[in-house]
């Protein structure tokens, strides 16, 4: 069982009450607890069960405009204790900081809705056995399917932050997390890909059946790939490649890399980065979202934020200590965005398909090339060759690159965006990058 | 030395009596106890932006029956945590009918010292050094507009109790100094990294100011990368130069030589073994045995002694890296390569320092017998899909040779090839081979362990590089 809400708050007003009296000005604490259940399944057996139980405790502690912060899993009092004098003993060593400080009071969140983010129910060990038993036949019908690897995994988590301010809030989560991978076979090659459901709610997770179905039939698709030409060509990103994209995007809007001038973003708020058709949200309120929050990890409170409007940046990811330098508010972003995602297009899929005599859809990227400094983008990938809206074959062996500059510009969006996971997007298509093959 | 029961309610007598008791119809299995104590302190932007220490405490017990692992974890070292454990793995292995192996290897070797590198350098000294690296690369050139640099030091006791009461030891100290330069010129901006580190005290890195020359060839590949015109796109010859490039290798044969993915026959490289693999003089070592870097380990996670292991010799593939349970499945002996992130993650076979050995040829032969390609000195990371055997590689540092000759820098680009027929289009092998500097971490199935690389020059007759000049 995840520990209550009482543990974790007693916990927070110890370390609290401890850094005080041994001298910081202001703190800080969080405390959480995560249990976690998984079992995998191989080839139609069982193949490994895992249990975690993780407590930890982060707190940080200021004397004036200094600062140092320490973290453990060890939650017993006396470890506590050596550890926050610890803390406040570095803080006085560590030079002072002008924009170190804990959010301002009337930023903090005053109401903690129910976002319906917890689900009580606990499925058994035996139970996520069926689950994937169901899963595994599916995948392996087809002989062509060699390996079935599967995962079930329920989480329940709570947490408590709390500061010298009179902010203590937190909530209970869940998630149930089903996962397949495949590997097919055929004379020239041997392929792997793979299908994912994750939800707050046991009963909205995806049916076992068609998870391993889906999984295997992208993985049989894949196989004997070739490679082509290199050329510039429209490139289409399946929905769970292009949502790397708005991740990108969302790194390079972040305080820190603004303020520190990292970002090939900076300076460009109210200027056109994208098309006019493209807006992009941040919604921290959907109902079982898997990104939703009440507020962010300083306890500032997080309210919808249209971030692209139309094609023009509005604004920046910001914390205190980054708007501090900025001269700007925070805006309930310290540790990133909650549900972001871009608005629908306005074409069908099939019709983004049809959009040009011949293009390219990719379905998985690898390596990490992407550069916020200067918005380089060079990564390997696999897809498939699109003539006049048909998959021809797959490929495989090639590099995609451009620069997000252009790219942005150059966004056309289908209109069948879904909330499968923290950040989505639409099927994406980008013209004018270039293909590196043969 | 960590003494693990000594603030529990669970004595060491009994928590033996419990892993026995639980293990004994298994085929392996051990509680695993791990006390970690790390220290980031961070210089950006001018300022000590992050002074930070961690200490991470808990347990993970695994029992193994047949090809089926269970496993549990937690941060609470006491009797009612230990047992609710045992329970749990009890139900996962309903009708378990095995024998224990007992049998692990011993050695008396230690390749790194006993020592707390966090205590053994001060805070103050530490925020000293950071202010003088800002204050000497910032004086160096008027273009640098910012700034990064950082120590991170660790020491994570491990004790692992295997059925019976046998208990293997060990201490690991390590740790990593990184400097981050950006430079911005007529409104372009580049960065630069460069970092140092291994298993020894801060200063074994640091002394008679040899941060300078860690700030000095930061600054040097952002200077490099400002002057860079786009790289160019499609098959071209490739040489390498030597050290961290051999990331190379990890990615593309490494981790398709790893135990699990063989066994389980995902890897493009399961039923190639004996086979030729790579071009006659390409030989690749997995070895942990070397002083003080950063891959090298005493005793693996499972408590065997680390080795050199010999995965391909002269062309041929010879071994795959081994844990305990994939070298019981696949009825060979484990190679020491049985590692972890922490104690809550379960064992994997991974790679330690992933060496290829020197050839006989040099940079200036290999370069000069390339009329079109690209000469790669730095890279930032890889990837590969173990199954299609592709991989890739980003360049941080590269040029372009035109006509035997190294032209212009070229921008950051991926390469991307074939894992199990990349080593066959080796066609020279140099004579300078290098360890890299002691910076990188290898990620798999979510867990990440420090490694090592090394490789002399090599000269690559086709890859793809991922530029964006047709």
């Amino acid at each position: 069982m995840v520990k209550d809400q009482e543990f974790l708050e007693k916990k927070a007003s110890y370390c609290l009450g401890l850094a005080k009296k041994l001298g910081a000005t202001e703190s800080s604490v969080i405390v959480n607890n995560s249990v976690s259940e998984t079992v995998n399944f191989r080839n139609k057996k069982l193949d490994e069960s895992n249990r975690s139980d993780d407590l930890g405790i982060s707190i940080t502690t200021y004397i004036g405009k200094k600062k140092s912060s320490i973290s453990s899993s060890n939650l017993l009092d006396d470890n506590l204790k050596i550890l926050i004098e610890k803390c406040v003993e570095t803080t006085k060593n560590t030079p002072e900081d002008e924009f170190n400080s804990l959010p301002d009071k009337d930023l903090l969140a005053k109401e903690v809705k129910d976002l319906d983010l917890y689900d009580d129910t606990h499925i058994e060990n035996d139970q996520k056995i069926d689950y994937l038993k169901k899963l595994e036949s599916a995948a392996s019908n087809d002989k062509k399917i060699v390996n079935t690897e599967s995962s079930f995994t329920q989480n329940k988590s709570n947490f408590i932050l709390a500061n010298s301010e009179g902010f203590c809030a937190g909530y209970k989560t869940s998630s149930f997390t089903a996962s397949s991978v495949t590997v097919a076979k055929d004379e020239k090659s041997m392929e792997r890909d793979y299908e994912y459901s994750s939800k707050c709610f046991l009963k909205d997770l995806d049916d076992a059946g068609e998870l391993g179905k889906q999984a295997a039939d992208q993985t049989i698709r894949k196989l004997s790939p070739k490679k082509i030409g290199s050329e510039k060509i429209g490139i289409i990103f399946d929905k769970r490649i292009a949502k790397g994209i708005l991740s990108t995007f969302a790194s390079a809007i972040s305080s820190s890399a603004i303020s520190r001038g990292t970002s090939f973003l900076k300076d460009k708020v109210n200027q056109k980065i994208f098309s006019d058709k493209i807006n992009v949200l941040d919604k921290p309120d959907i109902l079982k979202g898997l990104g939703s929050r009440n507020f962010d990890s300083e306890g500032v409170k997080t309210d919808t934020l249209k971030l692209v409007d139309q094609g023009i940046l509005k604004h920046y990811l910001i914390d205190t200590y980054n708007g501090k330098k900025l001269n700007l508010k925070s805006n309930g972003r310290c540790g990133g965005t909650s549900n972001l995602y871009f608005e629908n297009g306005n074409i069908s899929f099939k019709d983004l398909l049809n959009s040009k005599s011949k293009s390219l859809y990719i379905t998985e990227t690898i390596g990490h090339g992407s550069n916020i400094v200067t918005g380089d983008y060079s990564v390997g990938a696999t897809g498939f060759l699109v003539e006049n809206g048909e998959f021809k074959y797959p490929i495989n062996e090639i590099t995609i690159a451009g620069n997000f500059k252009d790219m942005f510009k150059n966004i056309t969006l289908a209109n069948d965006l879904e909330f499968k996971y923290s950040t989505n997007s639409p099927t994406m298509m980008i013209e004018g990058m270039v293909v590196a093959g043969k | 030395m960590s003494n693990f029961f000594e603030k529990s309610d669970l004595s060491r007598s009994e928590a033996e009596n419990i892993i026995s008791d639980t293990l004994q119809k298994c085929d392996d299995g051990e509680l695993y106890l791990e006390n970690s104590k790390s220290e980031s302190i961070l210089l950006d932007d001018n300022k000590i932006k992050n002074s930070s220490y961690n200490s991470d405490l808990g347990f993970g017990f695994r029992a193994i029956s047949d090809e089926v692992v269970a496993y549990s974890h937690s941060n609470e070292i006491s009797k009612n945590s230990l047992k609710q454990s045992s329970e749990n793995l009890k139900s996962t292995l309903k009708s378990v009918k095995g024998t224990y192996n007992h049998e692990i290897p011993k050695s008396n070797k230690k390749y790194y010292e006993n020592i707390n590198p966090i205590e053994q350098k001060s805070l103050n000294e530490k925020i000293k050094i950071l202010n003088e690296v800002n204050n000497y690369l910032r004086s160096k050139d008027d273009n640098i507009k910012q700034v990064t640099a950082n120590f991170l030091g660790e020491q994570k006791s491990v004790e692992i109790i295997r059925s019976g009461g046998e208990t293997l030891t060990d201490v690991r100290p390590l740790i990593r100094f990184n400097v981050s330069v950006m430079l911005e010129k007529n409104g372009r901006k580049e960065t630069g990294v460069y970092g140092v580190g291994g298993r020894q005290s801060y200063d074994s890195y640091l002394k008679d100011d040899n941060w300078k020359s860690v700030c000095d060839e930061a600054l040097r590949i952002a200077s490099v990368n400002l002057e860079s015109k786009p790289a160019p796109a499609g098959e071209m010859k490739v040489v390498l130069g030597p050290g961290w490039p051999a990331i190379l290798i990890h990615e593309a044969v490494g981790h398709g030589l790893e135990g699990d993915f063989n066994r389980k026959k995902t890897s493009a490289f399961h039923n190639l073994m004996g086979q030729k693999v790579a071009s006659e003089g390409v030989t690749i070592v997995d070895d942990g045995t070397i002083d003080n870097r950063r891959g090298s380990l005493t005793i693996d996670d499972e408590g065997t002694p680390t080795e050199k292991t010999v995965l391909i010799e002269n062309g041929i593939l010879k071994n795959f890296m081994q844990d305990r349970l994939n070298a019981r499945l696949m009825k060979t002996k484990s190679t020491g390569s049985g590692r972890r992130e922490n104690y809550r993650h379960i064992v994997l076979p991974r790679m330690r320092n992933t060496m290829m050995l020197s050839g006989n040829q040099t940079q200036d032969d290999m370069i000069k017998a390339v009329d079109k390609g690209i000469f790669a000195v730095s890279f930032g990371g890889g990837q590969v899909d173990i199954t299609s055997g592709k991989f890739v590689f980003n360049c941080t540092e590269a040029y372009e040779i035109v006509n035997g000759k190294i032209g212009s820098p070229i921008k950051g680009a991926t390469l991307i090839g074939d894992g199990p027929s990349i080593l066959k289009e080796v066609s020279m092998v140099g004579n300078d081979m290098m360890m890299d500097p002691g910076i990188g971490t290898c990620g798999k199935a979510g867990q990440g362990v420090p490694v090592g690389v090394a490789q002399p020059s090599i000269l690559i007759n086709k890859m793809t590089v991922g530029g964006t000049k047709l």
